[in-house]
């Protein structure tokens, strides 16, 4: 089944045509990625996906809900999550409560729950914090879990917004760039993290320039390209298709 | 080396058309004097500062830190306050009720400015709300304190929303200036609408607050209702900011997008910022108006709110036990340099510059927010 489904969805800055009528289907399960040249959308598609631009045209459909017009908040609980391409932590907290935060749709207590600290409200506050450190030691920080997290080196700064995504409990994880600017090392613990991310059910939404990872883990491909999707299909078939092929290295003369 | 001089040469030209040439040159003299020594002085740097954010720091650990010397401190600190007024004079418990009444207003303002990072300079509307609607309520219905209490704090926290439900679609320095013209217009709402509230005139004749018909017209008993207050202001701040509450107005400070991404509802906790900051200062209003037994316009000025913000910032935005050694500072420092009245204002303005350089996050503000409670 198709976990979401991007029909006809355009969106336009004036007369910038950042998304023009992509379609686009994702299977449940899958690890798919977006790639393409910079400047081709794929970001703002991604921000189209969580309701932090609005679409000027079309209509997405995640998990069968139409999300086109409603706000991030109502999309991240429906079950999408994101990472940033430009890292977007809360950078006074903790590492560990940046993971709590996320964790936000799930605690039902409330004002009164907290002041007079009611027996719900300690279990989940209990509960949160033994998750958080579930999650954290899944991306492998939990070492870290007491420092602030605007000090954490680069890679682990990374790594620790996947940790804060997964923390919503969302069925798909939307990643921007996760391996932009890391060493080989680094980016082959994040390809074995996005595996791992696959075994536990997730769907992966993947943005992506580095080759080596989109073609080493992808299940399916999208390219982009000056807003539009020209290609899709297996990381065989891109390899050889000749309109990536252009939009990456240019027309023979 | 030549910095000062021409610091000194410029300060020294621009005050030359207004006091005349020997003026001028005094304030030369001086201020060349004064920087060279601050430059010389800050070879020393190391030994001076250093030792200083070390005691901060520790003091800031004193209330966190290890469980049971924490608590003892506690409660030493609880009783040296209760015991007060048996060995102080009315002077010192005057300041003193003054000061929690200003740890109320400050812990108020730490949720908007501090916590959620909305810059709100017009706080003292909200602490003029509460203190009026106590005030005509008294005088006009005969509503006592705890009758008229609730109402106070209800109004307070509705001007709360309708101001957050505008401001909120602003941000930064346009959200500042929005709330600065919403505490101007209340003060100048209660300056001129004479019918109810007597304009500049203010109204007089307050009853101050009782418990079981026994007025607290004595200041040690308004000492206790204050004290009182101020713990349950700390209790339920401390209590909420360390639940999801305050774990999102903490990400919508830090950063609004990421917040919204992960589920958090970034207009309606805005919203509870507001309103639950100004139910405090509503708070405070009311036991100002019961203690003053007076109120007028011109106890609600933007200065107020500017004095405020200023033990926010001065003990370090976010930090709840920064924030009242803030208040409190701020409270007991005029009062301590009364001899050199025309430069308390001067001295107090040097102090935040001197704050900003050398400990931006303020006196007792931590590196990180901390959600331990």
């Amino acid at each position: 089944m198709y976990l979401l489904e991007v029909k006809n969805v355009s969106m336009h800055f004036g007369g910038i045509k950042a998304v023009e009528e992509l379609d686009l289907r994702v299977k449940d399960g899958i690890i798919m990625s977006v790639i393409g040249p910079n400047g081709a959308g794929k970001t703002t598609f991604f921000n189209c996906l969580t309701g932090i631009a609005k679409p000027t045209g079309g209509s997405i459909l995640f998990s069968d809900t139409d999300i086109t017009r409603l706000p991030p908040h109502e999309i991240a609980k429906l079950g999408a999550a994101r990472t940033f391409q430009n890292i977007r932590l809360f950078k006074e907290m903790t590492v560990i409560e940046n993971v709590m935060v996320a964790q936000h749709c799930q605690i039902r207590s409330g004002l009164f729950g907290s002041i007079f600290r009611l027996k719900k409200f300690n279990d989940e506050e209990r509960t949160v914090r033994e998750k958080a450190q579930e999650y954290l030691e899944f991306v492998g920080l939990s070492d870290y879990a007491g420092s602030v997290s605007g000090s954490l080196p680069y890679g682990a700064q990374r790594r620790l917004e996947i940790a804060r995504a997964l923390a919503s409990e969302p069925s798909m994880v939307l990643l921007d760039e996760p391996t932009a600017g890391m060493n080989p090392q680094e980016t082959s613990e994040v390809m074995e993290l996005i595996r791992n991310l696959k075994a536990l059910g997730k769907t992966v939404l993947l943005i992506e320039h580095d080759m080596k990872v989109v073609m080493g883990i992808s299940d399916w491909i999208a390219v982009m390209d000056h807003g539009v999707k020209i290609a899709e299909g297996f990381p065989s078939d891109i390899r050889k298709n000749q309109m990536v092929i252009e939009a990456y290295l240019g027309k023979e003369q | 080396m030549a910095k000062p001089l021409i610091i000194a040469i410029w300060m020294s030209a621009l005050f030359l058309p207004f006091k005349g040439l020997k003026a001028a040159l005094i304030l030369f003299v001086a201020l060349s004097c004064m920087l060279f020594l601050l430059k010389y002085l800050s070879r020393f740097k190391d030994v001076i500062i250093a030792p200083l954010h070390k005691t901060f720091d520790k003091m800031q650990n004193i209330f966190t830190a290890a469980p049971l010397p924490s608590i003892l401190a506690r409660y030493a600190l609880l009783m040296c306050l209760a015991a007060l007024p048996f060995f102080s004079g009315d002077y010192f418990l005057d300041i003193a009720v003054l000061a929690g009444i200003y740890i109320i207003l400050a812990l108020g303002l730490n949720v908007v400015v501090g916590f959620a990072g909305l810059l709100n300079l017009g706080f003292v509307a909200f602490y003029a709300i509460g203190a009026y609607t106590y005030a005509l309520l008294n005088t006009r219905y005969g509503f006592g304190f705890w009758t008229a209490l609730p109402f106070s704090l209800i109004f307070t926290m509705l001007f709360g929303f309708l101001l957050a439900i505008p401001a909120l679609r602003l941000k930064g320095d346009y959200l500042a200036i929005v709330t600065l013209g919403f505490g101007e217009i209340v003060r100048l709402i209660l300056n001129n609408w004479d019918s109810l509230t007597r304009g500049p005139n203010g109204i007089s004749g307050i009853a101050p607050p009782a418990i079981m018909s026994l007025p607290m017209e004595k200041l040690g008993y308004y000492y206790y209702l204050v004290l009182f207050f101020v713990i349950l202001t700390l209790f339920i701040t401390k209590r909420v900011y360390s639940s999801k509450i305050g774990r999102a107005w903490v990400a919508i400070r830090e950063d609004e997008i990421a917040s919204s991404v992960i589920g958090i509802q970034t207009t309606l906790y805005k919203l509870y910022a507001f309103a639950f900051g100004a139910f405090w200062a509503g708070l405070a209003g009311a036991l100002f108006a019961g203690k003053m037994q007076f109120v007028s316009p011109e106890s609600f000025t933007f200065m107020e709110s500017v004095l405020i913000l200023c033990m926010v910032i001065l003990g370090g935005l976010g930090s709840i036990y920064g924030v009242i050694f803030g208040a409190f500072l701020l409270v007991l420092l005029p009062e301590i340099l009364r001899e050199v009245q025309l430069y308390r204002m001067l001295a107090l303005g040097a102090g935040l510059v001197m704050l900003m350089i050398f400990r931006p996050q303020g006196l007792l503000g931590g590196k990180s927010v901390s959600f331990r409670s």
